[in-house]
């Protein structure tokens, strides 16, 4: 009978896809996903702000849809298709987005600025017309401590009605 | 006319904080983001008890375990470090117990650090640490003010007498008799819970001490690096000139990151006898238990009127919990001092008295954050007031007009001993008063009310104090620098270099500093660099707090710039054989002032002035790099001011409260960069709507935090916070050329106070008050029970 190593300090093997890029790696099983893009692969955009799930600044997009880079193991990636900030902003992806949010000044320090880009972009994808109230509660995920929400809301908004515009 | 390219990017202008670009693309380099080679992860042992002995520490297995390099304790570590008191020196009667780095035998708050394990990773740092073995014996616990200073308390540090560590009264006036003719007197106790700064990115540093030179470098996601540059020096012993301290992006600071903390030194020590570079990154567990806190304060005060509505006193008489330690450097009798000291300000009146104390008590200590004892004061003024004129019949804006102190008493000395010289109460008062018309706004209420909809208006004036001076920090003897300074240096290509002393935290103080750099030299911001945050490079200064940055330092680039454009001007002169004072430049280029044709470009005049010096005449002193510093040495502190209204809904039978509008005046004097002085306000605004609705660190009596998570300890997120309305007044200071005062606290400030008195507003047709901060939906159905219990009792007693 086997004896399975329940310490996590067993490697797994993971086959997945970081920034529109093939990924094969054996992680570490008690890694979270925002710690293994953060120290293994130097993508520190991805930031961390509580690790239990709550400020959203680990935000990243596992196969198209928001998720908490510290709630998820990076073991549990392989077969899934993974994007962060950095390869959204490579992409294109987030650029109208970003240039509302500079020209807005919807960051001060910054830190949970990729996370907000990243629920902001998941949140208009639907193309559906949001309220002012909708974006609020849309991006009530994410804590900013040194704006006071206004301007990004506004930076979601102008997205919206530019892209409802074409 | 066009315009010029200075105006369109210098002074006034609307431009988002330059910084954005790099970390919005995921390009930032924060603390935790830099890794240095041979670097180790240090993670701490800290104390599970509020008060418990150390009876013995067992770290042999920690030491075996794999990857770690070093487990230190207290014998390890504390001679190495010269101790901590926090007392400022002017203060008499002031003390604290000398403050070492690690527990030895004992801890005197939950969360203080007693080891630190050195690992190769932090993983194995943390692993290790679970091997560490303590032999704890818990000891009596002193929770809160009123078990510090009660008869018979247990006293946290045994070489003082008892818990007080300060005790100071002020008295102006006859306010005892002025208390006894009053027609009306208002008396309330207000109470102010703990809580947290909560910057997204928690506190963090490299240590890199190198033996073979005994250079030490820190990178230090730190308000202050040249605080800390002088903190390592002195208290490690390291020559001065051999510590260089630089910060790194910061993920927001709010003056917390402006402390000093013992786990941050144990790591530079640690860096030192190892040898090799230490990182220390706090998770947000340790951020709860070790980021220095803010407020716990118990407040009573009172007010006395005429029927008129004049106010013939007030006062205040505040007992602060400051945590196990002073505060070093920066103390723990700020909070205290600071609402008592302002506490009436905006107001007419003569005569008052006031007392603070502060007490030991076994939790963490109280440190720098956002608005420090200033919120307490204008909250304790503005409901007082509130109350005050609703008693009277008197609606609480036109009280407010017929009770600031007007104008023409300017320049003035309050009771508290405020110097206010160029504040503008009157001008945000109606300002604040068009922008939310504010009598549609009551009529609105009154019709809600009669259909049960129990919604309140406050409206909250605040004075801030600013940019300190020298005569604030000098005489407590803290080496805290109140001056800034700046190097600018003119680029071969025509381009301008600028190195501030001030950092940057989020709020835009580089780029405000590069808008009155371009602006003073004529060129655009395109054209100007800005870097900071470097003990070694710049000239001496203090850095972004206190709402001082531009302020200060701003001012020390404005005068940068003078001096480098006469420089300039100097040397185009002679290059084009014009005399200097026909010369100016605009739009980056030298051009004859009355004619305003180009004479030469500032990349020529850059390129004969680095390497064509052979074409200058003999002993031509060029001169293209210029430093300035600049200090106020005569003020305690500039004075902005402002006034701020909530409208809010509270629902009587849930007691939940909604924020439907929040909108301020501020007057933080010249406004350099209006886009970035509106987000902070707002951003200090929900900090504030946060404090009085949301945060608290939860302790049970005996002084263990219940709520160590941010799914317990709440944060306002955008979806229960208001559109935010921000106008300005501009009363420029007069005391500097560029005429700027500070904006970094104000939102908070005000919209504390205008919560506080909204929030009572709309409990007025109980006669209910709540006066337990944060109002959580539980205190607020109290404050209601207890309304309606005492109506009952009322009733029931006159049907006798």
């Amino acid at each position: 009978m086997s004896t399975r190593d329940l310490s996590g300090h067993e490697d797994i093997e993971i086959d997945a896809t970081l920034n529109g890029k093939p990924l094969k790696r054996r992680v570490k099983a008690r890694q979270h996903l925002a710690d293994f893009l953060r120290q293994e692969l130097e993508l520190t955009g991805t930031h961390l702000g509580c690790e239990h799930g709550i400020c959203g600044a680990c935000t990243v997009l596992i196969d198209g849809r928001t998720a908490r880079g510290c709630l998820t193991l990076a073991a549990q990636i392989s077969g899934k298709s993974v994007e962060t900030v950095e390869g959204l902003t490579e992409n294109g992806m987030l650029a109208e987005l970003q240039k509302e949010f500079i020209e807005r000044n919807a960051a001060q320090c910054g830190f949970c600025s990729s996370g907000m880009l990243l629920t902001a972009h998941e949140l208009l994808s639907s193309g559906d017309s949001l309220s002012r109230a909708d974006i609020r509660k849309g991006m009530s995920g994410n804590m900013c401590r040194c704006t006071g929400y206004h301007a990004i809301i506004d930076a979601v908004e102008a997205v919206m009605t530019t892209r409802a515009r074409r | 006319m066009s315009h010029s390219a200075s105006q369109a990017t210098g002074i006034g202008a609307r431009i988002p904080r330059r910084e954005l670009k790099r970390l919005l693309s995921g390009h930032g380099r924060y603390i935790d983001d830099i890794k240095l080679p041979r670097m180790l992860h240090a993670y701490f042992v800290r104390s599970p008890h509020p008060h418990a002995r150390i009876a013995s520490v067992d770290i042999e297995a920690a030491r075996r375990a794999p990857g770690v390099a070093a487990v230190l304790i207290a014998s390890d570590i504390n001679s190495r470090c010269e101790p901590f008191v926090g007392v400022a020196l002017h203060r008499p009667g002031h003390r604290s117990a000398p403050q070492r780095l690690l527990a030895a035998d004992r801890a005197v708050w939950q969360g203080q650090p007693v080891a630190v394990v050195i690992a190769d990773s932090r993983a194995e740092a943390e692993d290790a640490a679970e091997l560490v073995s303590i032999d704890w014996q818990p000891l009596p616990v002193v929770g809160d003010q009123l078990q510090a200073i009660a008869p018979g308390a247990p006293t946290i540090h045994p070489e003082l007498a008892d818990n007080v560590a300060f005790d100071f009264l002020l008295e102006k006036g006859e306010p005892a008799k002025a208390f006894a003719e009053a027609d009306l007197v208002i008396e309330e106790e207000l109470r102010f819970e703990r809580q947290m700064a909560m910057t997204l990115e928690a506190r963090g540093l490299i240590a890199d001490f190198d033996p073979s030179d005994g250079t030490l470098t820190v990178i230090h996601a730190h308000q202050s690096p040249f605080q800390m540059q002088d903190v390592f020096s002195r208290h490690l012993h390291i020559p001065e000139h051999k510590v260089r301290v630089t910060a790194p992006d910061i993920g927001g600071a709010f003056g917390m990151k402006l402390n000093i903390y013992s786990d941050e030194m144990a790591t530079v020590v640690a860096s030192m006898m190892l040898g090799r570079p230490v990182k220390f990154c706090a998770d947000r567990l340790e951020s709860f238990v070790s980021d220095a806190q803010a407020r716990d304060h118990r407040i009573k005060c009172r007010i006395a009127l005429k029927k008129t509505g004049e106010i013939l006193a007030m006062e205040m008489d505040d007992i602060g919990a400051v945590g196990a330690y002073g505060m070093p450097l920066r103390f723990n009798v700020a909070e205290g001092m600071m609402a008592i000291t302002i506490m009436g300000a905006p107001y007419s009146f003569e005569n008052y008295k006031a007392r603070t104390r502060s007490v030991y008590v076994n939790k963490n200590l109280i440190g720098m954050y956002r608005g420090v004892g200033m919120p307490l004061a204008c909250i304790a003024t503005e409901l007082l007031t509130d109350l005050a004129a609703d008693k009277l019949g008197i609606d609480t804006v036109e009280f407010k007009r017929r009770t600031y102190r007007p104008k023409s008493s300017l320049p003035c000395v309050t009771p508290g001993g405020q110097r206010l010289e160029t504040v503008s109460f009157h001008e945000c008062l109606e300002k604040l008063v068009a922008m939310i018309d504010y009598d549609a706004l009551r009529k609105e209420q009154s019709e809600m009310g009669k259909r049960g909809v129990y919604r309140g208006i406050g409206i909250a004036t605040f004075c801030e104090q600013t940019a300190y001076g020298p005569p604030y920090y000098g005489p407590s003897g803290a080496p805290i620098s109140t001056q800034d300074g700046c190097t600018l240096r003119l680029e071969p290509s025509g381009s301008v270099r600028c190195i501030t002393s001030l950092t940057d935290q989020g709020q835009g103080t580089l780029t405000s500093v590069a808008q009155i750099v371009a602006d003073s030299l004529g060129i655009s911001i395109d054209q100007v660099s800005v870097s900071g945050g470097d003990s070694s490079i710049s000239p001496y200064g203090g850095g972004a707090w206190a709402s001082r940055g531009t302020a200060v330092g701003g001012e020390a680039a404005l005068r940068a710039g003078e001096m480098l454009k006469q420089n300039i001007l100097a040397l185009a002169g002679t290059i084009t054989q014009t005399p200097t004072h026909a010369l100016d430049i605009v739009e980056g280029q030298v051009v004859n002032i009355r004619t305003g044709q180009p004479v030469i470009s500032l990349a020529e005049v850059g390129r004969i002035g680095y390497f064509r010096q052979d074409t200058l005449p003999r002993d031509y002193d060029t001169q293209l790099s210029v430093s300035a510093s600049f200090v106020a040495n005569d003020k305690l502190y500039y004075m902005a001011n402002g006034v701020q209204a909530s409208y809010v809904e509270v629902d009587y039978d849930t007691g939940f409260i909604k924020i439907l509008g929040q909108w301020a005046v501020d007057d933080c004097g010249r406004v350099i960069n209006p886009l970035l002085v509106e987000e902070q306000v707002r951003g200090g605004i929900v900090q504030g709507i946060g404090a009085v609705l949301f945060e608290e660190c939860v302790y049970s009596e005996d002084a263990n935090l219940l709520n160590g998570t941010m799914a317990d300890y709440l944060v306002p997120m955008s979806n229960e916070m208001p559109d935010i309305v921000v106008a300005h007044v501009e009363t420029p200071e007069t005391s500097t050329k560029l005429g700027a005062k500070g904006i970094g606290e104000a939102g908070l400030i005000g919209a504390m106070g205008s919560v506080w008195v909204a929030v009572n507003d709309a409990l007025k047709p109980l006669g209910a008050k709540v006066l337990h901060q944060p109002f959580t939906p539980e205190r607020v159905l109290d404050a209601i029970a207890r309304a309606r219990d005492s109506k009952r009792d009322g009733q029931v007693q006159r049907g006798d």
